[in-house]
């Protein structure tokens, strides 16, 4: 097998990530879970582990563009309104589940749960089929 | 504030440099991986087996420890029944991951970057947060 640019540049995206999860861990004692940690954000004034966890993770692009001088590129073809609505979904489906693609897909993997295994399973099989039926119904999905 | 508050940012913003290098920040890679109709890129794959494995680290070696570094005690997730709230709610997360390819921790990254469609996504997920979390007190 042989891995491409992105490939490698997954790989050193992933360590960091994980880095991060497992030092967070070890550090507060808390589980990276940003679904969560957003949902918590108005509960109460004083900072917390979780907000200064959110408030890195808004510093790491204005970081990225000090360093380089470029912005990380994000390309949403989706019209607004269905950025809206994705939105809502993602907001009240990450709530009913209880987390979403960091809470479950990295830490909940890393902890072995069957909850977050079951849940994974169920974001991954709608997400393609999301993501499949808007391409083929709109064809705008993608570059 | 404290340590625990500063080692709790740079973990953020390493989690965040990670999303942008791995570019889960752009959802174009997210849609290329989910979607099966376009040109597929397993991008993601690499990035969350990747982090999964080096998290894993983590949890090895706090199954040896009774306490956190810079905390009295582990916070962890304490639910262990799988049922229908797990499995809807997570479903109905992918299908709105896989509309837009965002999911609330890159949204949350886009914050300060002026992407006004990210932006949008954000309040639109906080009305969602808060519409659950009023149905679900009314629910009991």
């Amino acid at each position: 097998m042989t891995l491409s640019d992105p490939d490698f540049q997954g790989l050193a995206g992933g360590l960091l990530i994980g880095l991060s999860c497992a030092t967070y861990l070890l550090l507060t004692g808390r589980s990276v879970g940003i679904s969560g940690m957003v949902a918590g954000v108005f509960a109460e004034k004083r900072l917390s582990p979780d907000k200064a966890f959110l408030l890195g993770l808004v510093a790491g692009p204005l970081l990225w563009h000090l360093v380089w001088g470029v912005w990380p590129p994000i390309t949403i073809h989706a019209s607004f309104l269905t950025v809206a609505i994705s939105g809502l979904l993602v907001g009240v489906g990450t709530r009913l589940g209880n987390g979403c693609t960091s809470g479950h897909g990295v830490m909940g993997m890393a902890r072995l749960s069957a909850r977050s295994l079951v849940a994974v399973a169920g974001f991954l099989a709608m997400g393609a089929l999301a993501a499949t039926l808007s391409h083929l119904l709109t064809g705008s999905t993608q570059p | 504030m404290k340590l625990i508050h500063l080692a709790s940012f740079l973990c953020g913003v390493i989690f965040s440099l990670g999303l942008i290098e791995g570019k889960m920040i752009d959802p174009a890679t997210v849609l290329a991986f989910l979607d099966f109709a376009g040109t597929w890129k397993p991008t993601l794959v690499f990035v969350l087996a990747d982090a999964v494995m080096v998290a894993s680290i983590g949890v090895v070696v706090q199954k040896r420890r009774t306490r956190p570094w810079l905390d009295k005690a582990f916070y962890m997730p304490t639910r262990k029944k799988i049922d229908r709230h797990l499995i809807i709610g997570s479903m109905v997360f992918g299908v709105g991951w896989g509309m837009v390819g965002l999911c609330p921790g890159p949204a949350v990254a886009t914050l300060l970057t002026g992407n006004v469609k990210t932006l949008v996504f954000l309040m639109a997920l906080l009305a969602g947060m808060h519409g659950f979390s009023l149905w679900s007190r009314r629910a009991g």
